[in-house]
């Protein structure tokens, strides 16, 4: 496929680890912010590319990962109402909830109306075809998915589709970099910001934690020759000390971004507090739906009870989402915690870091 | 979930206020909401994520980029192989 075939070349992906060899005389700690880029540097082995004085960290860039116990539970809630037919990105079937054995795929098995759903256009349709139904979309997400389903929001107002609800759950890239660079434990000297959010934003946000924290970041794409280049175009600022904001991924990002998907997010959402599973509440980290769209919110309409909830004790989730620990430091990976089994939502989604590591190299760890 | 794949623009239609197009991905063809691309053409190659276009690919920047990664790959392959045992190294 174009764009996509010419990017994974081989030949050129090993032209570039061997300049980031070459130009690498010191130790540098990268962060690829996006789970999408985790899978492909797991995927390809661009890890074992490179050489021992870059090491890469995996962020918190999976929405499923970072979605707070506590939606989990309010949709297995919604999903056993006889009356709610609840919807929702494959990806978080399996999450585990605050119960034993609660996920919505258990809930499904269990009689619940769970359907899985590709873009929440599906969703829309569902709820038209339904009208005696209540049909809830699970909306997650970082800014990539964010006007996809604020237009679904918007078309449901606009088409009065009064049983279309929608239990939101979005997060914001930049302050959540943020707060990894103000923690005193921060090893990252280096970030990738993550190509499609910027498809989305722009990079403008991205400038102003460069200068405010001077700290390089290249925006990159997600194939295997995108992810290698922008390794390279940070070894080379770290080397020369400088801290630029860089773009690689120049055929699909531009500097403002994309302003007809910014005008939707603007209209349906607003900027608020919003907690990450894992790592707790980030200060204007999230996008709530605004109060003129609360016919269509699904915390406002179901009246939720607060939940209390608690992680398992065993899984080390908060250290892997800020790329403190590697899946592999974790004593439950592979043994207790696996993709069929999850203790935690980074082994469920196929964007959380222990499960790439879990998918391409428990080999190593089990042998 | 931020997954986002290219696609080629076949055509495009309009229905109640929102634009669409058969878009096709290696052979397989969806419909693809066009609404934050309005500047997408039939011809064009889009990044798709959940069923909408959230980018139109900047063919110019992407065969420039492409071009000058292509010399770097093409100048190492006239270079003696790798010695360090990396992967596709001689060793």
């Amino acid at each position: 496929m174009k764009y996509l075939d010419e990017y994974r070349d081989a030949r050129i992906a090993h032209a570039l680890a061997a300049e980031i060899r070459e130009r690498a005389t010191r130790r540098w700690v990268l962060m690829e912010i996006c789970g999408g880029q985790t899978h492909t540097i797991m995927r390809y082995g661009l890890d074992e590319l490179l050489p021992t004085e870059v090491e890469l960290v995996h962020g918190p860039g999976c929405p499923v990962c970072v979605t707070p116990l506590e939606t989990i539970d309010r949709a297995l809630q919604l999903a056993a109402r006889p009356d709610v037919t609840l919807v929702s990105y494959g990806d978080m079937l399996r999450v585990p909830g605050s119960g034993s054995g609660s996920d919505l795929l258990n809930a499904k098995a269990r009689g619940a109306d769970v359907r899985v759903v590709y873009s929440p256009l599906e969703a829309l349709k569902i709820a038209r075809a339904n009208p005696a139904r209540k049909v809830v979309f699970i909306a997650i997400g970082f800014e990539t998915t964010a006007p996809a389903n604020a237009m679904a929001v918007w078309q449901a107002h606009r088409d009065g589709l009064a049983n279309f609800f929608v239990l939101a759950s979005h997060v914001l890239v930049p302050p959540a970099i943020e707060l990894l660079l103000q923690a005193p434990d921060n090893r990252v000297q280096g970030f990738i910001a993550p190509g499609h959010v910027c498809a989305v934003m722009g990079y403008r946000q991205y400038e102003d934690l460069v200068r405010d924290f001077r700290v390089p970041i290249v925006v990159g794409g997600f194939e295997p020759v995108d992810l290698l280049e922008a390794i390279l175009m940070l070894v080379k600022q770290l080397e020369a000390g400088e801290a630029k904001l860089e773009n690689q991924y120049v055929r699909a990002v531009s500097r403002p971004g994309n302003l007809h998907a910014q005008e939707i997010i603007e209209r349906i959402f607003e900027v608020a507090d919003q907690k990450w599973r894992g790592i707790g509440e980030i200060p204007r980290s999230g996008l709530h739906i605004r109060a003129e769209f609360a016919a269509h919110d699904a915390e406002k309409v179901f009246g939720m009870a607060e939940f209390h909830v608690q992680e398992s004790p065993e899984c080390i989730s908060t250290q892997v989402l800020k790329g403190l620990k590697k899946p592999t430091d974790c004593p439950a990976f592979a043994a207790r915690c696996t993709p069929e089994n999850p203790l935690g939502a980074p082994m469920v989604s196929s964007e959380g870091a222990c499960a790439a590591y879990y998918r391409y190299r428990r080999h190593k760890v089990l042998v | 979930m931020c997954l986002a794949i290219p696609g080629k623009v076949l055509d495009t239609t309009e229905d109640n206020g929102s634009r669409s197009g058969r878009v096709e991905f290696g052979g397989t063809v969806r419909t693809v909401c066009l609404d934050f691309v309005p500047e997408a053409q039939a011809g064009d190659y889009v990044v798709v994520h959940v069923g909408f276009a959230i980018s139109r690919v900047d063919r110019e920047e992407a065969e420039r980029t492409f071009e000058a990664l292509e010399a770097m790959g093409l100048l190492e392959a006239e270079l003696p192989p790798p010695d360090d045992g990396t992967p596709g190294g001689a060793a």
